[in-house]
């Protein structure tokens, strides 16, 4: 099951050369990008962990991309995600988030039906 | 023929040549360095022609090393080439960032290489300048930290040579024995720039511009007593060049204000205008004469 979140999760994957051209965008617009990897992207789990700290101050998108690569060799069983934050007054939050990488094999998750007192049916998320 | 192409107009278009028309007009001197860009401009554009009339060829490797006295305009010009470079296509964004070993180097194991890469991450696209960066390497010290951000610069000039150009800044000397104990880095930096010292003309030339930039002019005695003043300076130890004549400057304009309070009722002339006295009140004239009178006194 393809896992779907974020921007552009509808999408094919994009290219690294279209990542670069997102970061581009977001480094024109002054947020900040990082770098999050989860083994569990599971869509109540918010907590990925960071892959080092956002990175202040870059102006060009060949950072990020070298981050990345590195991320990508260290976990490549994990997901990786590209967040952008924004850091102006009254948003100061993530602007754009989306996944750049998922392993091979995705997650799968299935649907479980919980029956409980009286006709009260409760349905979890569970990994497969 | 496949096609001709113009590389006049394509020098035009680029705009360079207006940035090395400025590099002309507004340093003084610096002959050897003018020459090394004008040629690194013109090898850009004719790789750019090359590339239109579609010869593939690798991205010259354009990182260099700067030496040089102290105030001969290393981080001038180091600021200029990254425009120069983003305007011929070389980096993509032409900033300067400018650092010195605290930028680099940590102060615990495993410091080290996460701020190396920040620097260099917030330099990709533009144009990194290392000040002093024999200090980098610190011979006495085996297990010194600098030689883990030198290893990790190397790799990235090595592989990323198309996202970032790497400048070094130094003395002439301790440059020189800086890339002979890391040979690795030396053989990397294709682009060794050495910058003269400015003569006195080119220093006095130097001083009309930083006049004219603060909205002041010298007066005609003023001028013959700074040119004097130079030629004593220039002598003495821990000379600066153009660094040495702008505090010089600044000296003297603290005592022009000064005069011109005691003063009291001042035009604009005045308000403008350096004097003679206000140059002459430095010490270095006091020193060379008392030089002078040790050698006759009477």
């Amino acid at each position: 099951m393809r896992i779907t979140q974020g921007t552009f999760s509808y999408l094919p994957d994009l290219t690294d050369e279209q990542i670069a051209k997102q970061v581009d965008y977001a480094l024109s617009q002054d947020w900040a990008v990082s770098l999050e990897y989860t083994d569990d992207p599971h869509p109540r789990n918010v907590y990925w962990e960071m892959w080092g700290l956002p990175m202040f101050d870059l102006k060009d998108a060949a950072g990020v991309l070298a981050e990345l690569r590195e991320a990508r060799k260290a976990h490549p069983d994990c997901y990786i995600k590209l967040n952008a934050f924004d850091s102006t007054r009254g948003f100061e939050t993530m602007r754009l988030s989306f996944i750049v990488h998922r392993p091979k094999e995705e997650a799968r998750y299935k649907l479980r039906r919980e029956e409980s007192a009286g006709r009260l049916v409760r349905y979890t998320l569970e990994r497969a | 023929m496949a096609g001709s192409i113009d590389l006049k107009a394509l020098l035009a278009e680029s705009g360079v040549a207006e940035v090395l028309d400025e590099l002309d007009r507004e340093l003084v001197g610096l002959k050897p360095v003018k020459t090394r860009i004008r040629e690194i401009a013109s090898l850009l554009v004719v790789d750019k022609a090359r590339a239109a009339l579609g010869v593939e060829g690798a991205k010259p490797s354009l990182h260099m090393c700067f030496t040089g006295n102290p105030g001969t305009g290393k981080t001038t010009v180091a600021m200029r080439m990254a425009t120069i470079l983003h305007r011929l296509g070389h980096v993509r964004k032409g900033h300067l960032v400018a650092v010195t070993r605290d930028d680099l180097v940590g102060q615990y194991i495993g410091h080290t290489a996460p701020k190396t890469k920040e620097v260099l991450k917030r330099a990709m696209g533009g144009v990194l300048f290392i000040d002093e960066a024999y200090y980098l390497y610190r011979p006495e010290n085996e297990r010194d930290y600098g030689q883990e951000a030198i290893e990790i610069l190397m790799q990235v000039m090595e592989n990323q040579r198309e996202d970032l150009v790497v400048i070094f800044a130094g003395y002439k000397s301790r440059m020189d024995t800086f890339f002979q104990s890391n040979p690795g880095l030396g053989s990397r930096v294709a682009h060794h720039i050495d910058f003269p010292d400015y003569t006195v003309d080119e220093l006095e030339a130097i001083a009309g511009k930083m006049v004219a930039a603060l909205g002041l002019t010298l007066s005609e005695p003023a001028s013959r007593a700074l040119a004097e003043y130079l030629r004593l300076r220039r002598e003495q130890p821990n000379f600066a060049n153009a660094r040495s004549l702008r505090n010089a400057l600044a000296r003297a304009r603290l005592r022009q204000a000064r005069r011109l309070l005691e003063a009291g009722t001042v035009d604009a002339a005045m308000l403008t205008t350096i004097e003679a006295e206000d140059i002459r009140a430095s010490r270095v004239f006091d020193a060379a004469r008392a030089a002078a009178t040790e050698e006759n006194p009477c």
